[in-house]
């Protein structure tokens, strides 16, 4: 028996049906077509499939897709604008803050949430804030390069 | 080729051609594509670690809803031994077949039974239960020890020793023996005053990119057959698959997706002949993606090893001899890096007496694929840390130890050939002289130095360069770009032409489309890819300045290639304005046709990679646990194309390197069951046990690349482990000879002390 699920995806009104067993993940990525999301583990561990759903960080792997009715989901499809992509993501450009890039959605899903959060945060706080977001390529210094420079420039300081 | 050369973009550091896709999520990895009508794959693993399989029957599971197809080892052909050439692992095609589908038996817990497809996934994990199979269960092999003991099981029945001076009289798990020696050593150790003998080990990691595997296969009723798949080497998926499948290799073409991480682990096949065969026997698509957990259970681990080693040290620090046998797990199937792990033990130094044997054994785990230097990080972590116990007990500074010893341009390198020059001593003395070195330690902290060396290789590469009709270049390669290399492409076809970097794209191309590469690995790409862009735009300089003399109705050695465009040479009466890329582009319908320059080529001349490491290490006395507190990789990276990515190589490689150290290893049960296939259990490093990774690239260039390039991959993971253990061993005051170093581990060796 398939549940009918309205909810809303980066600011746009979807919805679909699935089975009460299927992940918000899977539903992203083979219902709405948004691959962006990543599945690294399917068990919450390494953070590659992060969204925020009505603004808490969430590994989408862990969340039914029926659990979303009606309220609302943010994926990596929805941080740049058509102008222009987000600080973070320009600044892990510049770092070369993404070696293979497979988790890097995630990475940058999970540190935008932070600085909303902490405009002004330590590399402390980036570095636990991001523990659980994995990368097996760049050993995490341009990726909390790239955050911190991000935030400066957020704040509104050259970075 | 030489220092003094002046680069305009080579060195800078621009953003990556693919970068956008990947920081929005765009670009596609293996997962993440789909065809009309694609069924969904699965595969049914052994719960055994050495079982005999007395029978299969899929008929249940061919009844059950949505399924379209089942394959078992009955659907493959038998492949004949044969060995893989110019792959990372290397290996034979024949175990490659028994490693993609089990046949008579199965060889580890995971190892692949049959597979299903269905209209979903969940139908196609359904059918897998239904699925009965008989085993006959086996005694579990799971030590070099067990695996070489007088009456140990046997993993291949028929597997005779390789390697011997006599033919072996009898079958055993001990696939092959390699000896290399030269000398007195007896002499050697005789002179020493001082021996270092231990035995190190180390335990079975995994490579952990965090993209698991993932393919889409297509079979045609034409036998034309179609693989999307997230790999290090499409070249590779294509013979390796049309071998297993007793294809021809130009029906099938295999598109590479980008890929999420492989560090040496997508350098085979696993997923890829397992869809085809669905797809032939369905008549449809078939995508097969791989749990985090079949990705710890059935791809690629490095090998654990156990090295004994001997190493004789005069008074003033001189190696008088060493000595090392070195036994590496090969997993269900022959084929552990004990080959390259054997030459890099002793490379770095200058050691006229040495023994050397190595030994490629067989456990009843996965079958072991490349990592990152594969075998070296095993070989140096044992070398690196007997070093630095000598210079302990010498009382030496352990640079300087080194530097006593360290291999020269001109020396003979333990494995055969003489050295051109390397990095080895500028490393060395770049890491005395670094703030790291200098500054006084913190309280409690213990500092560890170690030395890493790759060979590096050369192998097959083709590039085409395209010039568009505006001049804007289109560079086409056939190498997965796995971390940042269609930006050096770009930067050195942007040099090479004399134009703007942003006006070369780069793409990577399916098999049927890009001319022949081998796989991206063996730290080949930036050097050997490279050379071939370069050539082929030397090809286009070549055109133009035929194109430009004609025109100019002189002879080609009248012109010249200088800032971009073709110019009279200096003194040359000619009246011409000189032609630009641009301008040559734009009349390429009336020169001649479109300007496409070509290049393939067998890569000679790979410069060996050297690096240095700095640890510093605090173990925390009641717990055992450890922290890094600070890490310097220095490396010699011939020239650094683009220096970012040459860095998060050293960062990236230190960091895989410290977990393999610290945190990493395969624990299994005593029935041969791994305990910890997820990521929550094996832990690989994350953002908050790490310090910043400090970075200084040293430039030697190497002669053998048109702009000194020698590969940088996987030298950076060689060096890390000795240096933490080394950092820990201090800080703890007892020697750790056993990794990973985790809290049980040396709060044990704390207790013992």
């Amino acid at each position: 028996m398939k549940v009918h699920v309205q909810t809303e995806v980066n600011g746009e009104a979807v919805e679909f049906l699935c089975d009460p067993t299927t992940t918000l993940l899977e539903v992203l990525r083979d219902n709405l077509g948004l691959r962006g999301s990543k599945e690294g583990c399917g068990t919450g561990d390494c953070g590659a499939c992060s969204v925020e759903l009505d603004g808490a960080l969430a590994c989408s792997c862990l969340i039914l897709a029926a659990e979303t009715q009606g309220r609302s989901v943010a994926t990596i499809e929805g941080v740049a604008t058509p102008e222009a992509l987000h600080p973070l993501q320009s600044h892990l450009l510049k770092s070369a803050g993404l070696q293979c890039g497979v988790c890097t959605p995630g990475i940058v899903v999970a540190a935008k949430h932070l600085l909303e959060q902490d405009p002004n945060p330590t590399e402390e706080a980036v570095r636990y804030f991001l523990a659980g977001n994995l990368c097996r390529c760049t050993g995490y210094d341009k990726i909390i390069r790239a955050v911190l420079d991000a935030a400066a420039e957020m704040r509104g300081e050259a970075a | 080729m030489s220092e003094a050369m002046d680069f305009k973009v080579i060195g800078t550091r621009p953003i990556r051609p693919d970068g956008v896709d990947k920081v929005t999520g765009r670009a596609s990895f293996g997962a993440d594509f789909s065809l009309p009508g694609m069924l969904e794959g699965a595969v049914l693993r052994s719960p055994h670690a050495h079982a005999r399989i007395k029978s299969i029957n899929t008929d249940k599971a061919l009844a059950a809803p949505g399924v379209k197809a089942v394959v078992t080892g009955a659907d493959f052909p038998q492949v004949a031994a044969g060995a893989i050439e110019g792959g990372e692992g290397g290996g034979d095609f024949a175990d490659l077949a028994g490693n993609v589908i089990a046949r008579g038996k199965v060889r580890y817990h995971g190892h692949a039974v049959a597979a299903v497809a269905a209209q979903s996934r969940a139908q196609a994990l359904a059918a897998l239960a239904l699925i009965e199979v008989e085993y006959e269960p086996l005694p579990a092999v799971l030590s070099l020890d067990a695996a070489l003991a007088e009456s140990a099981p046997l993993i291949d029945e028929g597997l005779m020793t390789s390697g011997l001076p006599e033919p072996a009289a009898a079958p055993s798990n001990l696939a092959s023996v390699i000896e290399m020696g030269n000398g007195d050593l007896e002499a050697g150790f005789a002179e020493a005053a001082l021996i270092i003998e231990r035995r190190y080990q180390t335990p079975t990691v995994h490579q952990g990119y965090i993209e698991p595997h993932a393919c889409v296969g297509r079979w045609g009723q034409d036998d034309q057959a179609m693989l999307w798949c997230c790999t290090q080497g499409a070249f590779d998926v294509r013979s390796m698959t049309a071998k297993v499948l007793g294809q021809p290799v130009g029906s099938l073409k295999v598109i590479p997706s980008e890929i999420g991480g492989g560090f040496g682990g997508k350098t085979t096949v696993y997923l890829e002949p397992l869809a085809l065969q669905l797809s032939k026997k369905s008549g449809r698509p078939v995508r097969m993606v791989m749990t985090r957990e079949e990705v710890f259970r059935a791809t690629g681990p490095a090998s654990a090893a156990t090295i004994d080693l001997r190493m004789g040290f005069s008074s003033d620090g001189k190696i008088t001899a060493a000595e090392a046998i070195m036994a590496y797990e090969a997993g269900a199937f022959p084929g552990s890096p004990v080959g390259p792990g054997t030459m890099c033990v002793f490379a770095p130094y200058r050691i006229a007496n040495f023994r050397i044997k190595g030994m490629d054994v067989l456990v009843n785990k996965p079958k072991a694929a490349a990592y990152r230097a594969p075998g070296a990080p095993q070989a140096l972590f044992a070398t690196e840390s007997a070093m630095d116990e000598a210079a302990q007990k010498l009382g030496i500074d352990p640079i300087e130890l080194r530097l006593r010893n360290a291999v020269e341009e001109g020396d003979s390198a333990i494995y055969g050939p003489k050295f051109g020059p390397i990095g080895l001593r500028a490393c060395l003395e770049a890491a005395a002289a670094h703030p790291h070195y200098t500054k006084a330690k913190d309280a409690g902290v213990g500092r560890g130095v170690a030395v890493g060396f790759w060979f590096n290789v050369g192998l097959q590469s083709s590039a085409e360069v395209h010039i568009n009709e505006d001049g804007t270049v289109t560079v086409i390669e056939g190498n997965p770009d796995i971390g940042g290399s269609r930006a050096s492409m770009a930067l050195m076809a942007a040099e090479t032409l004399g134009v703007p970097y942003e006006s070369v794209r780069v793409v990577v191309a399916d098999t049927e489309t890009a001319g022949f590469s081998n796989v991206t690995g063996g730290s080949r790409v930036t050097f050997a890819t490279g050379m071939a862009v370069v050539e082929a735009s030397k090809d286009i300089i070549a055109q133009c300045c035929s194109r430009a003399a004609s025109l100019w109705s002189t002879d080609e050695d009248m012109v010249e290639w200088r800032d971009g465009a073709v110019h009279p040479r200096p003194g040359v009466n000619v009246e011409a304005t000189p032609l630009s890329l641009k301008d040559l582009a734009g009349q390429a319908g009336r020169m001649g046709g479109p300007l496409l320059g070509k290049a393939s080529l067998n890569a000679r001349g790979a410069g060996p990679g050297f690096s240095v490491n700095l640890c510093d290490a605090l173990v925390d006395q009641e717990t055992g646990q450890v922290q890094v507190k600070a890490f310097t990789a220095i490396q010699d990276a011939g020239k650094a194309i683009h220096p970012s990515y040459v860095e998060g190589q050293l960062q990236g490689g230190a960091v895989q390197g410290i977990g393999w150290a610290l945190n990493e290893e395969y624990v299994y049960s005593p029935d041969g069951i791994m305990e910890n296939a997820g990521f929550l259990d094996y832990r690989i490093p994350v953002a908050s046990d790490l310090p910043m990774i400090e970075t200084q690239i040293i430039e030697v260039p190497n002669p053998g690349h048109p702009y000194g390039v020698r590969g940088v991959g996987e030298t950076p993971i060689v060096a890390p482990l000795a240096a933490v253990a080394n950092a820990v061993s201090a800080s703890a005051g007892v020697r750790m000879t056993e990794l990973p170093l985790s809290p049980p581990r040396v709060l044990e060796a704390l207790d013992q002390a």
